[in-house]
């Protein structure tokens, strides 16, 4: 692979500009990466604070630090702190900085309307974070907003609802500038066989975003009506049904919960093969893996419902449908390993995210699995199982991408490279502690502690001893990574274009950091 | 290849230990007829996908040890193989349609609530049990037991001290052993879930409607559990507590309980008959 | 910025898109306080925020009007425009599906449960039938009939989609006559629409808080009527720029996006006559 570049001409507008005030009208790619990259990490802080109060409470049984309203109102912002201000923004932070680099266009599609997105983002946030504050405290129903619970909240539940609508038009914003970028400006000659694993990960996203925000958008407006406007959508008294939200919602849901990991397969298809010194196995096969878990995702949102009375054929269809789902996940799986196999390999940071993701995520996927098994799924439903299952995709899956993906580009976007040891320092000591958090939770779960309970039965104390110890082990580690990434902004060993010896791609054919502007005219790719 | 082989032996023999060791790691021990199916079919699943799992790893493992570049290791550039790709596709299937067999057996089975021996409608309510007994006639509340004083506040925090925190109830269920009883679940304000894992019963209440589920207690014994749906502030202090008891002692429970309803009910009409004189 | 043609327009920096987060927000707090704290700090901050949203819809289109009609967008940044219309349509469309499943599953499934064997313990005497109010509100209601005003609008707007696309035929062989003819002829006949649509609005002898049916009926034709409404605000402006003589028979985006837009608030019509008025 090789290019040239074609912004040598017109150098005199090459100087970023200074000052934080440009942030607000920028229309350059790389500012709007850049913009979404610290919200998710901010917004990652301030969920993970959540997160630890809510150790802090479990640390023992009974009461000690928040009542049991408060508590169920962390968990809930928690979750969507964590799913809509930290996951979902730091992919499209990295979508913005990567997909112009790595097609070769000169920025985004719509670069306007993509500084609208991010600035859609702190408004949503405040709404989120501030419902703290007002009477009554936040929404307390779960990050799953299930009426009739819902419907009794005060008006934080209504900020959360406009919170959401304000995150979606974001979201379907930025998917569709996503999509145009890539299917309308890649560089003479990629075709769509071979665009980088990171972009074809974004382009399925971005369809399943289009796809399922909107039906969110439509579920929480049905809500906002029962609440005030006297529809029955969800009750029975008029013939509604509480159910029906559910259903409605699984459908925004599941696939939401693959637009959380579709874009960390794409970066982890980048790590690998690059300190793997050897090119991406079955790059045919990851592509149509990734359009089948896709696709795959549409059908299986009944398996959040094993537990609320489905004919026994709805039940079985949804199992049928999940378990299936393993099968392109499992192609994922091998051709990671099957590159990694007979590669000469070598373990910086980056790497060593790549390797804990694969085998942590796939934990995951096994407790997946084991939900999904309706019977099974009884006896584990709505417990800490559940929760284990679900930080092991999303912390070891979503972040741990995110980590090992900012460790890999960050050479590029600063233009140093990070301290090494402190970065590997980073991995092991978040790796520990992830495992010593979220592995014992497993067996709450099978014991049968359920979940969104702020107080347990004095035989669950030990396993959530560990995991709060745990907790905040992981929580003082991420202060590593912060610091790691500040200090590789201010300073450092200059990196090459092209840090890193197996790498690919014409993002390393730019100097680091990449120039404020990249491919005015289209690189020629070969 | 050594190490693989070593842990692909000890996983399975250290597994039985584990669950036998001091804590709860697995589930509590199946008591109806449906958790027996259940707790295999974990058991099942568990060691299919440690099987897995110790092959796949232990393929990357061996990898990462031997295909290393300080090992003088040099990078091979093979980026496909049909054959690999699609047995590697159709292995997992196949393990999965096998395992999807026995649950569906379990599925239909827990599917269907005929020839039931008795019918309990359970409502559940912000933050209690109702019980009516609909072919015996009894029908009681069920609350947490557990003093507020032992669950605390921030003010004065808690002091966990009885054997049952959280899990006890002023009014249990009773139900005869070996009797197929069908559940009739719903709620009355919002959703909650009727929940105790050893009778392998987790079934959403839905205000509104009426969802049937149904278990079959194997031995005697007391089974506890909690409301499994978020369902306000109180939703981790709505516990269930089911007896299950011989057909004699059920009876027995059944005329006593209708003895005190009477008396209760007696009580109450005095009362009424009594208000207007005040 | 560089405006030649083999380079894709890359705007300059833009105060708009913050412009507009604003407007969001204030129209956010409006809402919050209209239902929580008082009728006249929200109805405040609901007109500030819709003065700030006009202020920026002007603002943004106007630059985006001029930049097109300056020849900054080349056959690839139109190519663009096609792509995110077309996907913005299908984001629609997914808005509308969420309405539509909640209206199949109230006919399918909840209803008809509401009235099995096991829910006579909770509602004796419910029958399941559609159009229904549910088992507990009992006052007697009319449903729509599909065979007055709502057949009459759908003829109404089965003709706009071909007067539209008769002024689009007129523009592509440059008949600005023509081409205004049809729009206005659009406009027309929207505008009629809504004018029938408020009228049985008003003679509809239910709202939106009888039932399941009310619900589903009032908020399925109010997001159509509303984005009836968007359409022909948008076909109104795009009429605007005919007369000033904006287009040209190969360079016209803007008013093909219009009239897929009106298209598609067609079809989620049909959509409506069929499942919501006729069966
Ligand atoms: C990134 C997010 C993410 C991902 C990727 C997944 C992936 C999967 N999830 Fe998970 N899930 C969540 C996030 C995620 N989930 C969340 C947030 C919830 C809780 C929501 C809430 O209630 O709040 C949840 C809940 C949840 C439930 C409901 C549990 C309950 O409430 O009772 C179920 C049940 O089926 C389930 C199943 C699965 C399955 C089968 C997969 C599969 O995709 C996993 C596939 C992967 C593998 C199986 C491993 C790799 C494969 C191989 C090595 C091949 C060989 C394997 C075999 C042949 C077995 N998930
Ligand atoms: C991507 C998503 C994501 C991520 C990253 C996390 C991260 C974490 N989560 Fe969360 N979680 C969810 C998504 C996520 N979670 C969801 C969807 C739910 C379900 C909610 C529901 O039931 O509705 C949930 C629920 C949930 C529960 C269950 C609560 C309940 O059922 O009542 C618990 C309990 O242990 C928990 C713990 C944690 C912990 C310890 C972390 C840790 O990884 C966090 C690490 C900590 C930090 C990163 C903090 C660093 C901060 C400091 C060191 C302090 C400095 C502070 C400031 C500067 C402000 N989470
Ligand atoms: Cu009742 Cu939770
Ligand atoms: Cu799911």
């Amino acid at each position: 692979m090789e290019a040239t570049q074609g912004h040598a001409h017109d150098d005199h507008h090459d100087h970023a500009p200074q000052g934080f005030g440009h942030y607000f009208t920028t229309t350059n790619h790389k500012d709007i990466g850049s913009l979404y990259l610290w919200f998710s990490m901010i917004m990652f802080f301030v969920g993970g604070f959540m997160a630890l109060v809510i150790r802090a409470e479990l640390f023992q049984p009974g009461i000690q630090i928040v009542n049991p309203d408060v508590f169920n109102q962390l968990t809930t912002i928690h979750a969507l702190v964590m799913i809509f201000g930290a996951v979902m923004p730091g992919f499209v932070g990295f979508a913005n900085w990567q997909i112009p680099l790595m097609v070769g266009a000169s920025d985004m599609a719509f670069a306007r309307m993509n500084n609208w997105s991010f600035w859609l983002m702190p408004p949503a946030a405040i709404l989120l974070v501030g419902s703290f504050l007002v009477p009554g405290g936040a929404a307390g129903s779960g990050w799953t907003l299930y009426p009739p619970l819902s419907v009794q909240g005060g008006m934080s539940v209504d900020m959360t609802i406009l919170a959401v609508h304000i995150m979606g038009a974001s979201s379907i914003m930025g998917s569709i500038n996503i999509i145009t970028t890539i299917l309308n400006m890649r560089a003479p000659g990629m075709t769509l066989m071979r665009m980088p694993m990171f972009v074809w990960t974004w382009l399925i996203t971005a369809y399943l975003l289009i796809a399922v925000m909107p039906v969110l958008a439509g579920a929480v407006t049905m809500l906002l009506t029962d609440r005030h406007f006297g529809t029955h959508f969800f009750n029975a008294a008029g013939g509604g049904d509480p159910t029906m939200f559910m259903h409605i919602f699984w459908f925004f849901g599941h696939p939401e919960v693959y637009i959380m990991i579709l874009p960390a397969f794409g970066i982890i298809s980048h790590i690998i093969p690059t300190f793997a010194r050897k090119p991406l196995f079955g790059y045919a096969s990851m592509v149509y893996a990734t359009a089948s878990i896709a696709l795959l995702s549409f059908i299986v949102w009944g398996h959040h419902m094993f537990t609320v009375g489905m004919p026994a054929a709805g039940n079985l269809f949804f199992m049928y449908a999940t378990m299936l789902i393993a099968v392109p996940t499992g192609v994922k799986v091998f051709n990671w390993i099957a590159t990694m196999w007979k590669g000469s390999m070598t373990f910086e940071t980056p790497m060593l995210f790549a390797v804990g993701f694969v085998s942590l995520f796939t934990i995951g996927g096994f407790s997946g699995l084991v939900c999904a098994i309706t019977p099974v799924d009884i006896t584990i439903h709505n417990t800490y199982y559940v929760v284990a299952h679900f930080h092991y995709v999303l912390f070891s899956g979503a972040i741990y991408s995110i980590m090992g993906g900012a460790y890999f580009w960050l050479p590029k976007w600063t233009g140093h490279m990070y301290d090494e040891k402190l970065g590997k320092v980073h991995f092991w000591l978040t790796t520990i502690f992830f495992n010593l958090t979220f592995f014992p939770q497993h067996f709450l779960g099978l014991a049968g502690m359920p979940r969104r309970i702020p107080d347990y039965a004095p035989q669950f104390t030990e396993f959530n001893q560990i995991s709060s110890i745990g907790a905040f082990g992981l929580g003082i580690s991420q202060l590593l990574f912060l610091y790691v990434v500040i200090k590789c902004i201010r300073g450092g060993v200059k990196a090459p274009a092209k840090p890193w010896e197996g790498a690919e791609g014409l993002e390393w054919t730019v100097p680091s950091p990449a120039p404020y502007h990249t491919f005015e005219t289209p690189p020629s790719f070969h | 290849m050594k190490n693989f082989r070593l842990t692909a032996g000890l996983v399975p023999t250290l597994l039985p230990l584990l669950a036998q060791a001091g804590y709860d790691v697995n589930i509590p021990a199946p008591k109806s007829t449906i958790s027996f199916q259940i707790f295999d079919l974990h058991m099942e699943i568990l060691y299919v996908c440690l099987a897995i799992f110790v092959v796949v790893f232990g393929v990357m493992f061996y990898s990462l040890f031997a295909h290393r570049k300080s090992k003088g290791a040099v990078a091979a550039h093979f980026h496909e193989n049909t054959t690999v790709e699609v047995v590697w596709t159709i292995v997992p299937f196949l393990i999965l349609a096998a395992m999807a067999m026995p649950a569906t057996r379990t599925v239909l089975a827990m599917k269907d609530p005929s020839n039931a021996d008795m019918t309990i409608k359970v409502t559940a309510f912000q933050w209690k049990w109702q019980y009516d007994y609909l072919n015996d006639g009894v029908k009681f509340y069920a609350t947490l037991s557990t003093p507020r004083a032992e669950i605390g506040s921030p003010e004065a925090p808690g002091k966990p001290v009885s054997e049952h925190y959280l899990l006890e109830t002023d009014n249990n269920v009773v139900v005869p052993v070996g009797k197929k009883v069908r559940l009739l679940i719903t709620a009355n304000d919002v959703i909650h879930g009727w929940y105790v894992p050893q009778l392998g019963v987790n079934q959403y209440g839905i205000p509104g409607f009426i969802k049937e589920s149904w278990f079959q207690a194997t031995e005697p014994g007391v089974f506890r559990g909690q409301c499994s749906q978020i369902c306000g502030k109180e939703h981790g202090y709505m516990p269930i507590v089911v007896e299950a008891k011989s057909a004699e002692d059920y009876a027995a429970w059944v005329k006593e309980q209708k003895a005190r309803q009477a008396a209760a009910e007696g009580a109450q009409k005095l009362s009424l008959a009594d208000a207007p004189a005040r | 910025m560089n405006s030649a043609h083999d380079v894709y327009y890359v705007p300059a920096p833009s105060k708009w898109p913050v412009v507009g987060s604003t407007a969001l927000f204030l129209l956010a707090l409006g809402v919050i306080n209209l239902l929580h704290v008082g009728r006249t700090q929200g109805l405040m901050l609901l007109i500030a925020g819709f003065a700030v949203l006009t202020y920026m819809l002007f603002g943004w289109f106007g630059t985006v009007i001029s930049e097109s009609e300056g020849g900054k967008y080349n056959a690839q940044v139109d190519a663009s425009f096609r792509w995110a219309m077309g996907w913005f349509i299908f984001s629609e469309v997914m808005f509308f599906a969420a309405f539509f499943g909640a209206l199949f599953y109230a006919r399918q499934l909840s209803v008809p449960l509401l009235g099995d064997i096991d829910n006579t313990l909770l509602w004796p005497g419910f029958k399941p039938n559609w159009p229904s109010e549910g088992p507990y509100l009992t006052t007697p209601f009319h449903p729509m009939a599909a065979w007055g005003i709502p057949a009459i609008n759908t003829l109404l707007l089965l003709s706009s989609g071909v007067t539209v696309t008769w002024a689009h035929w007129a523009l592509k062989k440059n008949n600005r006559s023509q081409l205004i003819m049809g729009l206005a002829a659009t406009i027309a006949l929207g505008l009629l629409f809504l004018v029938l649509q408020i009228s049985e609005y008003g003679e509809a002898a239910f709202s939106l808080s009888t039932g399941v049916y009310g619900a589903t009926f009032f908020m399925l034709t109010g997001f159509h009527g509303f984005h009836v409404t968007l359409g022909t605000l948008m076909l109104i402006v795009i009429l605007g720029r005919s007369a000033k003589g904006h287009f040209t028979p190969e360079h016209h985006f803007a008013f093909e996006a219009v009239s897929w837009y009106w298209h598609f608030v067609d079809v989620v019509w049909l959509g409506l006559f069929i499942f919501v008025y006729w069966l």
